[in-house]
């Protein structure tokens, strides 16, 4: 090997600067691996203890979890649906976050569309579309579901499903086009005149040019989006009113004890968002 | 669009662009723009506005009717009444936000520099908490932190621990739960403004005799000051206005601004008191907020979301 190559190869495999002094100091460079495994350690720790405690006995009668082991138990997956209004609120927060899933992400395209394609002076008010998003990411969640709260208070709104709708659009939208932008920026619009030229129509090369190029950036802004809403607690509990989602009746029921369920939903929900994690990394790498 | 090679067409080109109605090209953009633009005006840019006014209106505490007044007093009451728990909640924000740059400096510097293939794994380790719902995972360190819970109870029962020690209901616990629950904010942007030096920058610190200290203190440092400040910005201001953690891991006698607020608005339907510490807190963001757009542009804070 001659010199360059030895030391570009050393510096891809053992980073920066690593060289020189590698004879001296070998037992650092266990130092960095070792510790970062030990923050992902702690990262995933409480989803291990929840995902354990799901399958763990409860021998007290009360519907909680106890500290103490008291054996392996698949009992309250069998009866995951036995209290009626954790399922109820887990089923609310489904419909909602398929609702605003959908909402967020057709409006949240359209925006990103246009901040792609168009700049001042045929777009004017750009900038300010890209400040009020930088500001709603930006502003601290509680002064969003206040604010709401108060608007609704204000033209005297009863809160229940449709203000829990009209919320998580609300703080979706800026993150679907955030995630949607990302995607298109290397979008090759030779494609699409490509398409008009052979005589296909604006809809036309919309649905079959556009779209399925821009497929993987709209999935990545929808499971982004859906992920906001179901998990979302603040906004959810200023604007609920009688609409419990699942998080805020979790809230609410915990102040007592945590009914074992709780743990078998959280576990259910970390495989559900684990797996679409890993489907949506497979079809972006298919499609690059 | 119109570029000189299609003029010498007419005949071709003008018919397709024909179709198109000469004012539906016009407004293309904002028809584009109108849907999302409605929606982020109408309940995100004016329930900020009715905040304000809000703050500014005398309400009946228990009808929750309010009237405006001028009441430009709220504010200064509001204050007053309130600002050992604004200065619990910075003391708290602040500590987490310090816990976190300093616990995900490292991380975010190893899988930059020495993630390889594997970096996608490691980036998804750093996102696994979101994967579990923020409640939950705050009730499971409320769990795992309890007083005969599975660490202490355990510490208690070997006696390593007197029977009276107790983690929640403390700061300590409240800063925890904040540290863990927004541990990601601040790893990805590290990351992603690490990921982004280019390496050789660094092999010419090493050619000009630079040490690893000095590489890193003069080189790497400085070249991670924007991502820095955006995971300071966006594990700081979630931080500040959270009241969960606080909640569930905390006890009466540490109450972050965000408890007052939930309070005020949810149970005290005292909505002109809420208003006014909201817009006080949306006050406080702003100035990061601003100081941000203003240093770094704000659609640089989109790389690191």
């Amino acid at each position: 090997m001659t010199a360059a190559v030895s030391t570009a190869a050393a510096r891809d495999t053992a980073g920066p600067g690593g060289q020189p002094h590698h004879h001296r100091r070998r037992w650092t460079r266990y130092l960095l691996p070792a510790y970062s495994w030990l923050v992902i350690a702690y990262l995933v720790f409480p989803i291990a203890v929840m995902v354990l405690y799901s399958f763990n006995k409860v021998t007290t009668g009360l519907p909680q979890v106890s500290f103490a082991w008291n054996g392996f138990t698949t009992q309250w997956y069998r009866e995951w649906s036995s209290i009626p209004q954790l399922t109820s609120s887990f089923w609310l927060s489904v419909r909602l976050a398929l609702a605003s899933t959908v909402l967020a992400t057709i409006v949240g395209t359209l925006l990103a569309l246009a901040l792609v394609r168009y700049r001042p002076p045929r777009f004017r008010g750009k900038g300010f579309i890209e400040q009020v998003m930088f500001l709603n990411i930006a502003a601290p969640e509680i002064v969003l579901g206040a604010s709401l709260l108060g608007l609704f208070v204000t033209i005297n709104v009863a809160r229940g499903f449709a203000t829990l709708l009209l919320a998580h659009v609300a703080f979706s939208i800026a993150y679907v086009v955030v995630t949607v932008r990302a995607r298109l920026a290397g979008f090759d619009r030779s494609l699409e005149e490509a398409a008009q030229d052979l005589g296909a129509n604006a809809w036309v090369t919309f649905r079959k040019v556009t779209l399925p190029l821009i497929f993987p950036g709209i999935l990545a802004g929808a499971l982004m989006a859906f992920a906001l809403s179901i998990d979302d607690f603040v906004t959810s509990n200023f604007v609920s009113g009688a609409a419990v989602p699942f998080p805020v009746w979790v809230y609410g029921a915990t102040r007592i004890g945590i009914p074992p369920q709780v743990f078998v939903f959280g576990s259910a929900i970390f495989a559900v968002g684990i797996l679409c994690a890993l489907a949506s990394i497979v079809v972006a790498r298919r499609q690059a | 669009m119109e570029q000189p090679v299609l003029a010498d067409h007419p005949g071709l080109v003008t018919r397709r662009r024909d179709r198109r109605p000469r004012l539906g090209r016009a407004l293309a953009p904002y028809l584009l723009s109108l849907p999302a633009g409605l929606w982020l005006l109408v309940l995100f840019l004016v329930p900020l506005v009715v905040m304000l006014s809000l703050s500014l209106q005398s309400c009946n505490t228990a009808t929750g009717a309010c009237v405006m007044t001028w009441h430009w007093a709220e504010f200064g009451q509001q204050l007053s009444l309130y600002h050992s728990q604004f200065i619990t909640s910075f003391y708290f924000a602040g500590a987490a936000t310090v816990i976190d740059l300093i616990v995900s400096f490292p991380i975010a510097y190893w899988i930059a520099f020495y993630g390889g293939r594997k970096k996608n794994f490691f980036l998804l380790m750093l996102l696994v908490p979101f994967f579990v719902s923020f409640v939950i995972r705050t009730v499971v360190w409320e769990f795992i932190l309890s007083d005969q819970g599975i660490i202490l109870g355990n510490l208690k029962n070997a006696h390593l621990l007197p029977q009276n020690f107790h983690v929640l209901a403390t700061g300590y616990a409240v800063v925890a739960g904040l540290a863990y629950n927004y541990l990601p904010f601040t790893a990805l942007p590290l990351y992603v403004a690490i990921e982004r030096i280019d390496k050789r920058v660094l092999d010419a610190a090493y050619d000009l005799y630079a040490n690893r200290r000095q590489a890193f203190l003069k080189v790497i440092l400085p070249l991670t000051v924007p991502g820095l400040f955006a995971a300071f910005l966006l594990t700081f201001i979630p931080a500040l206005g959270d009241y969960v953690n606080q909640q569930i891991l905390g006890g009466t006698n540490n109450t972050m601004i965000g408890t007052v607020i939930q309070n005020a608005f949810l149970t005290n339907l005292d909505y002109a008191g809420g208003s006014a510490l909201s817009a006080i807190l949306m006050a406080i963001a702003l100035i990061g907020i601003f100081a941000y757009a203003r240093l770094l542009g704000s659609r640089t804070i989109e790389e690191y979301l």
